[in-house]
């Protein structure tokens, strides 16, 4: 399965090498060109029948969230910060891959026997971690790592399975999205369609704004894995999103307030194709959206993501009936753009 | 003037949804400039084209007032029809219980608070919601992504005047008045009316992109330290338009405040300097515009910012009128 290759690639902010390698070589027959650009971007175009003179940028970021080696003790152990938004609770005791020969390591915790009550009770900060790659010293150590080397959670794609199809793995946010985008462009457009797999987006959105002001598109999609908090709460509050309650449309979030028309389109879309989808909890999280639609002279644009539980953390999960009517529901949304007026 | 500022303050347009802003701005000022656009993120651009003058080199000026307000966005329906609720722009928690709000359809909400754990417990938006009166999950027309605006009526109390969205639909007055009295220009004058202001100044970056000005004014509010034991602040109500010097975002170009200085001086009419510790404006996303604009701000004192009842000086907007005309008809001294 391509989500369960695209999962496993290795690919924090910044090092998305093996992660477009991966996405090339599922592309490379189903577009006109292709090419990657200063930042690492992988631009590829599908050209349309030339009936729409429209420009549709289709983005995801093949960067995920990990770790980079900031210091090697005199023991052996590494020391390490955060690339993107992690949690420093989800660290403790997880093992991890460091640099392109993927030197395995282990995130060291102290055993229960030796905890203060005190300790028990606190998060200990990533600051006070080390990986241990089994190394005696500094000099064997720096043998197989070197500072500035990056680190990522060692996780192996599984299907769960059950009425949801569900599976698991590292990275869903965003090879969701690049799983997605792939299979859009084995359909054929009206207009040309600018596939952008994006870098730095965990750090800033920073691929994408390189590749909009490069591409200069008249609409933009972003496709994302996205925040799902839909265990049960005794609060009746949102959940973000619902695991397979259909791809989540972005009203707005923390980095744009997507274009009302093509919201609606989306909706529309969906309703008139039996496609299942919801709305994701406004306000929350960023996305490349956030730099696309800013680019240039203005680019309207919407997120559409696949629900993701644990999301930044090293095991994701998500249903793999979403995953297709994200797919589904983009499909018979980019048949209708070209028709869309966004005069106003 | 003040028929104007009511039906502007009055118009439903929280960031990402001025339609009804922009609709009415549009038939204000129709016939009134050269061209007029909307662009794609759906700022309003009038173009009043300049009439050479003798002497007078002849500029690319950009003038904005933004035209989203605050206000609140639908994130959960709960089972019994109540909406919780997150915030579009600075919306201070302190003060919404029992506030209303209105959305796009015109339907009205009231803003209620969950039981407080203690009696000083500061509340917060994730602990309240909004209540449409309707008696369940099923009755509820509302859903998760509705938009809605805090709602009060305009009130003129003379000198001083009282309403929801002055920030800033107060200098979205003064640039529609603006544009309807100038005479010429020896400048080509953009008159932009933006969006998305209160949520990252987003429609001034891309409408400075596309217009490329020389000089670029933005028109906005500011906070002032008159009231009792306010904050202090060198500005006041009804003592003229502010200048801007800084803002937590930007520091004013001081050719252009000073340009904009001795013009109010030459008029005879009252000003003063604004130092503003928090906050920024449009102007700030103007000035780093491709190779950069030279970038000043006219700030119209108001209380009570980014709450449902704010306050300004009559005098202190027609002054900015007369201000921004005055440095329109002359020659751009920076």
């Amino acid at each position: 399965m391509l989500l369960k290759e695209l999962s496993e690639a290795f690919g924090v902010s910044g090092h998305e090498g093996a992660v477009r390698r991966v996405i090339v070589d599922a592309i490379k027959d189903l577009v006109d060109e292709h090419r990657v650009d200063a930042l690492g971007n992988l631009i590829a175009l599908k050209k349309g029948s030339g009936e729409s003179k429209r420009k549709v940028m289709v983005a995801a970021h093949m960067d995920e969230v990990g770790l980079m080696i900031v210091y090697v003790e005199r023991e052996g152990s590494l020391r390490f910060r955060p690339v993107g938004g992690i949690d420093d609770r989800v660290l403790l005791s997880k093992k991890v891959l460091i640099g392109d020969n993927k030197v395995p390591g282990v995130i060291g915790v102290k055993p229960i026997h030796l905890l203060e009550p005190k300790q028990r009770n606190q998060v200990m900060r990533v600051e006070e971690m080390s990986i241990d790659i089994g190394a005696a010293s500094k000099d064997e150590a720096e043998h197989s790592v070197k500072l500035g080397d990056y680190a990522a959670f060692d996780v192996p794609f599984t299907e769960l399975g059950g009425t949801l199809r569900t599976v698991k793995g590292k990275a869903f946010d965003d090879r969701a999205g690049c799983a997605v985008l792939i299979e859009l462009l084995r359909g054929s457009y009206p207009f040309d369609l600018y596939a952008a797999f994006t870098v730095q987006e965990e750090v800033g959105m920073r691929g994408a704004q390189v590749a909009a002001y490069s591409i200069a598109p008249d609409v933009a999609f972003a496709l994302e894995g996205t925040i799902c908090d839909d265990l049960p709460k005794k609060r009746d509050v949102s959940p973000t999103t619902t695991l397979g309650a259909g791809p989540a449309i972005t009203v707005m979030d923390r980095s744009v307030i997507a274009d009302p028309r093509l919201v609606n389109l989306l909706a529309e879309t969906a309703q008139k194709n039996g496609i299942p989808y919801q709305f994701k909890q406004p306000g929350i999280g960023g996305t490349d959206a956030g730099a696309i639609h800013l680019s240039r002279q203005g680019v309207p644009s919407v997120v559409v993501a696949v629900p993701s539980r644990y999301i930044h953390a090293p095991v994701c999960v998500l249903s793999l009936d979403d995953l297709d009517n994200a797919v589904r529901l983009m499909r018979e949304t980019l048949a209708q753009v070209q028709g869309l007026d966004l005069d106003r | 003037m003040k028929e104007l500022i009511k039906a502007l303050t009055e118009a439903f347009g929280p960031s990402g949804y001025e339609d009804a802003v922009r609709e009415l701005i549009k038939a204000r000022i129709a016939g009134h400039a050269d061209q007029v656009r909307t662009d794609a993120l759906g700022n309003l651009i009038a173009l009043k084209k300049g009439r050479p003058q003798n002497g007078v080199p002849s500029r690319r000026i950009m003038l904005t007032a933004h035209m989203d307000e605050i206000g609140v966005i639908i994130s959960h329906v709960d089972d019994k029809g109540f909406l919780r609720f997150s915030n579009i722009g600075g919306v201070f928690p302190i003060g919404l219980v029992g506030s209303r709000v209105v959305f796009a359809d015109g339907s009205i909400g009231v803003i209620g608070r969950e039981r407080p754990e203690s009696p000083t417990e500061f509340p917060t938006m994730e602990k309240m919601y909004i209540d449409t009166g309707a008696p369940d999950k099923q009755h509820q027309t509302h859903k998760v992504g509705d938009v809605a605006a805090f709602t009060r009526p305009f009130v003129d109390q003379g000198q001083r005047l009282v309403a929801k969205a002055f920030d800033d639909r107060i200098a979205c007055a003064v640039l529609v008045q603006t544009l309807l009295e100038l005479p010429t220009s020896p400048h080509d004058a953009y008159f932009v009316f933006t969006v998305q202001e209160e949520v990252g100044l987003r429609g001034a970056t891309t409408s400075a992109f596309s217009i490329e000005p020389d000089v670029a004014i933005a028109v906005d509010v500011t906070t002032t330290g008159d009231t009792p034991e306010a904050w202090p602040m060198a500005v006041s109500l009804g003592a003229g338009p502010a200048i801007k010097v800084k803002d937590r975002g930007m520091l004013a170009h001081v050719g252009v405040k000073t340009w904009m200085a001795k013009t109010a001086e030459k008029l005879g009419m009252p000003y003063q300097f604004e130092v503003l510790e928090a906050g920024s404006t449009d102007a700030m996303a103007i000035q780093t515009s491709r190779a950069g604009v030279a970038a000043g701000v006219l700030s119209i004192p108001s209380r009570y910012t980014h709450s449902p009842s704010e306050m300004v000086d009559y005098g202190d907007v027609q002054d900015s009128v007369k201000l921004l005309l005055g440095l329109l008809s002359g020659s751009v001294e920076i």
